[in-house]
C-alpha cells in the first residue's frame, strides 16, 4: 500500500526570516523540495524611490537587523561611485573596522547559539549553556567586543547612527578605539577556542559542488570591495552583476531567487569567500585552519560553523590592526557631490554577497533602487541540499528528517528578514 | 514557583528588536533563568504552547494572516508588549501607507499575483489591547531589561516619556541645533536612546517617535529659520515613524 504522512513543522527555529518547507515523497522518492517565503513584503526598493540620497544608509539597514552594516556599506558605496565621491584611506580603514565589528557580532551569534546545538543535541544555546557553559560564555563575551565595537565607531550595534554617505559624522578618537583593544584580544583567543571546540564535532560527511561566488580583492580578505569572482571563472566588476546573474520571483512567494545565467545554482557566505580568498589570509590563520581540519577550500555546509570561526580570528586581529594604524582624517566625512547617473556595488555581508544599485537624478533623489541580498542567492543552493539531504535519508522517520532539513538550512544562517523566516517543513508521503 | 513564561513573537520587521535581547549579552543567561523562554524561534527551536505570561511583539501588520495571528497571540498572553517602531507605529513599511501598494508590489516582484499584501502597514495597537509599549528603531536594551525586571519584580517599569531634548541635556550634550544650526527633531521625539545622535555631532531623526507631548509645528518653523526645505522637513517625519499621528500631520504639512 501506498505510504502517505505528513508533517508540519510550524516554525523553522535559529534562522531569521518566514518561510515554508516541502518535501514532497512518492513512490519512495522524493519528487520536489520547495522552500518558500513568508516573510511579509516590505517593499523597501519601491519606497526609496524619491529620497534624497543622503538618507538612504539609514533607511536601508533597516533591512535587517543582524547585518545593517552590510546594507549601509553596499548602499552608501553604491550612491559614491554614482556620485564620483572617493572618500579615501582613512575613511576606507574606519570603515572596514566598523564593518569588523558586525562579522563578529553575527558569526558569535551563529557558531554557538544557533548552530552549534544542532551538532550537539540541544533545542537552543541557553539550554546548551548548561554543560557548555564555558563556551557559550565566551562566545557572549566576543559578541559583546563585536557589539562594543560598533558602538564606538557607529554609535549603537543594530542600525548605526553614525554612517553616512563620504564617511561618518562623528570620528572616534584614538583613546576610545585604543580601549577596545584588550576585549578584541580576548575575542580573538575565544574564537581560537570556539575553532579548536567545533574542529571536534561529528561532521556529516558531505561534498557539495557548488559554484562560489565573493568577492576578490588583490591585497585584502574581502568585506566593503572587490571583483565578483567565482570557482567557475566569475570575474566582473558590480556594475556587470547583471549580465551574469538573474533574478527570478519564485512561485507562491516574497522572494526573488538568484541564479548564474549559464548555470543556475551559487553559493556565496563564509565557505566561497575563504575558498576564494584562501591566500589572502595570514600564515597563522591558515595554521589554524589545518589544525582544525580545514583545507584551502570547504564544500562541506556544516563545517562552515569552522570558516566561520576562521573568520571571526581574522576579523578581530584586523581590527586590532586597523585601531593600532588608525589615523583619523582631517574631515569626517568628504562633501556630498550630486549628480545624475547610476551606481551599483556589493560588499560580504557576513552571510555572503549583497549587491546594491542605485538610479539617480541630478539632484541626487532616487530614481530606482535594487537590492540582492545574501539570502535570496543561496535559496536555490540550500534547496539543493535539502533535496540531497530529504533523497538519502527519506527511510528515517519524519521527526529525524525534519531536524536534518532544519541543520541544513541552518548551516547556511539565512539572513532574517531580508529573505527568509517561519519556515514551516511539510513533508507528502505519498 | 513556576517562573514566568515569555515568548517573542515576529510580524513584519528586520528582526533588530528581538536581537537587543540576545544583545544583552551580560544579562542572557540571567534573564534566561528569571523566566521560562517558552517560545523564541530566533533563538530556539523548543516551542512551548501558550497561555503565556508574557509576550514581546516586534513588527506591524501587513497581511490579513498576520491580523488574524496577532488576535491569536494576543488570546493567548497575560501581559503584551510591543517592541520598537515597527510595532508601536507601523515602521518604516509604514510608507506605503501613502502610496499605491499596487503599484510599489509590481515595481518590486515580477509577478505581483504571487504577492498577497495589505495596502497598510499598521501598529499592533491598531489590532489588539497593548499593555506596554517600548519605543524605537531599534528599542533600548537598557529599557527592555527595566521593563522585564520590573514586571518580574511586580513594580511600575521607570520608562521616561519626555523627549530626547531633555535626555541631550541630562547628558550636558552641546545642542547640535543651537551650536551648529543642524535641524534635530529631539525636541519631539521620545526618549530612550540617550540623546545618542546629538552625541555623534547629528541631529536626531526621530527614530523613537513622537514624545508625548509635541509641538512639531514650532520645530518645523525653527527648522525652515535654520535653511531646511519643505520637503526636507516632510522627509523627516516621514520616515521611521511615518505613520505616528503627530508625524504624519507634520509631514502633510510640509508635503
Ligand atoms: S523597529 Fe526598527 S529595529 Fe525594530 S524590528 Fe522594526 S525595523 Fe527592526
Amino acid at each position: 500500500m501506498a505510504e502517505t504522512r505528513r508533517i508540519r513543522v510550524e516554525m523553522l527555529a535559529r534562522v531569521e526570516g518566514e518561510g515554508a518547507l516541502e518535501v514532497d515523497i512518492s513512490d519512495r522518492k522524493v519528487q520536489s523540495v520547495r522552500l518558500s517565503i513568508f516573510e511579509p513584503p516590505r517593499l523597501y526598493e519601491a519606497f526609496l524611490r524619491g529620497r534624497a540620497a543622503a538618507e538612504v544608509p539609514d533607511i536601508t539597514a533597516r533591512i535587517c537587523g543582524i547585518c545593517p552594516v552590510a546594507y549601509q556599506m553596499s548602499s552608501a558605496h553604491a550612491i559614491e561611485s554614482a556620485f564620483g565621491m572617493e572618500p579615501g584611506p582613512e575613511i576606507r580603514a574606519l570603515r572596514r573596522l566598523l564593518y569588523c565589528g558586525e562579522y563578529i557580532e553575527s558569526h558569535a551569534l551563529h557558531m554557538v547559539m544557533l548552530h552549534a546545538p544542532d551538532f550537539l543535541g540541544f533545542e537552543d544555546g541557553i539550554a546548551m549553556a548548561a554543560s557548555h557553559g564555558d563556551l557559550v560564555k565566551r562566545a557572549l563575551a566576543a559578541k559583546k567586543a563585536g557589539n562594543t565595537l560598533m558602538c564606538v565607531v557607529g554609535g549603537r550595534e543594530i542600525h548605526p547612527i553614525n554612517v553616512r554617505l563620504g564617511g561618518f559624522y562623528r570620528l572616534p578618537t584614538r583613546a576610545e578605539l585604543s580601549a577596545l583593544q584588550p576585549d578584541l584580544a580576548r575575542a580573538r583567543d575565544d574564537a581560537v577556542g570556539i575553532l579548536r571546540w567545533a574542529s571536534r564535532f561529528n561532521f556529516p560527511d558531505v561534498e557539495r559542488d557548488w559554484e562560489l561566488v565573493a568577492l576578490r580583492h588583490p591585497t585584502e580578505y574581502p568585506l566593503n570591495e572587490g571583483r565578483i569572482a567565482s570557482t567557475s571563472g566569475i570575474d566582473i566588476a558590480a556594475d556587470e552583476f547583471d549580465s551574469v546573474f538573474e533574478e527570478r520571483h519564485i512561485a507562491h512567494s516574497n522572494a526573488l531567487h538568484s541564479v548564474v545565467r549559464a548555470r543556475g545554482a551559487y553559493l556565496t557566505g563564509p565557505l566561497a569567500r575563504y575558498a576564494l580568498n584562501y591566500e589572502r589570509l595570514p600564515a597563522h590563520i591558515q595554521a589554524l585552519a589545518r589544525e582544525a581540519g580545514l583545507g584551502p577550500v570547504c564544500r562541506n555546509p556544516y563545517r562552515s560553523i569552522l570558516v566561520r570561526a576562521i573568520e571571526t580570528i581574522y576579523v578581530c586581529e584586523e581590527a586590532m590592526r586597523l585601531i593600532a594604524t588608525y589615523n583619523p582624517p582631517r574631515e569626517a566625512a568628504v562633501p556630498l557631490t550630486p549628480r545624475a547617473g547610476v551606481g551599483a556595488w556589493a560588499t560580504e555581508a557576513p552571510r555572503g554577497l549583497l549587491w546594491h544599485r542605485y538610479e539617480l537624478d541630478a539632484e541626487g533623489n532616487i530614481r530606482t533602487a535594487r537590492i540582492v541580498p545574501p539570502t535570496s542567492q543561496n535559496q536555490p543552493a540550500i534547496e539543493a541540499d535539502l533535496l540531497d539531504i530529504a533523497t538519502r535519508r527519506i527511510d528515517e522517520p519524519d521527526d529525524v528528517l525534519q531536524l536534518a532539513c532544519e541543520a541544513a538550512v541552518r548551516n547556511h544562517d539565512p539572513c532574517i528578514s531580508c529573505a527568509t523566516h517561519f519556515l514551516k517543513l511539510t513533508v507528502n508521503r505519498r | 514557583m513556576a517562573r514566568p513564561r515569555l515568548a517573542v513573537i515576529k510580524f513584519a520587521s528586520c528582526d533588530g528588536c528581538q536581537l537587543s535581547l540576545l544583545d544583552c549579552e551580560d544579562e542572557l543567561l540571567a534573564v534566561a533563568g528569571a523566566v521560562e523562554i517558552a517560545n523564541f524561534p530566533e533563538a530556539s527551536r523548543a516551542v512551548h504552547p501558550g497561555p503565556y505570561d508574557v509576550t514581546l511583539v516586534e513588527g506591524s501588520i501587513t497581511t490579513e494572516h498576520d491580523a488574524a495571528r496577532i488576535r491569536a497571540v494576543r488570546d493567548e498572553t497575560a501581559v503584551l508588549i510591543t517592541i520598537g517602531a515597527c510595532a508601536t507605529s507601523g515602521g518604516i513599511q509604514a510608507l506605503r501607507n501613502f502610496a499605491d501598494v499596487g503599484e510599489m508590489v509590481r515595481a518590486v516582484y515580477a509577478r505581483p499575483d504571487f504577492i498577497s499584501t495589505l495596502a497598510t502597514s499598521t501598529p499592533i495597537s491598531a489590532h489588539v489591547k497593548v499593555d506596554y509599549e517600548l519605543r524605537g528603531c531599534p528599542i533600548d536594551k537598557g529599557q527592555l531589561l527595566e521593563l522585564v525586571s520590573a514586571l518580574l519584580a511586580g513594580r511600575r517599569p521607570v520608562l521616561p516619556s519626555h523627549s530626547v531634548c531633555v535626555e541631550c541635556k541630562l547628558a550636558s550634550r552641546v545642542c547640535v541645533m543651537v551650536a551648529h544650526g543642524t535641524p534635530c527633531l529631539g525636541p519631539v521625539t521620545h526618549a530612550g536612546c540617550g540623546a545618542l545622535c546629538p552625541g555623534y555631532h547629528r541631529g536626531c531623526y526621530g527614530c523613537f517617535g513622537p514624545a508625548e507631548t509635541t509641538n512639531t509645528a514650532t520645530l518645523a518653523a525653527q527648522w525652515q529659520a535654520l535653511g531646511a526645505s519643505r520637503r526636507d522637513i516632510h522627509r523627516a517625519f516621514r520616515t521611521f515613524n511615518a505613520a505616528s499621528e503627530p508625524f504624519c500631520r507634520e509631514a502633510d504639512a510640509h508635503g
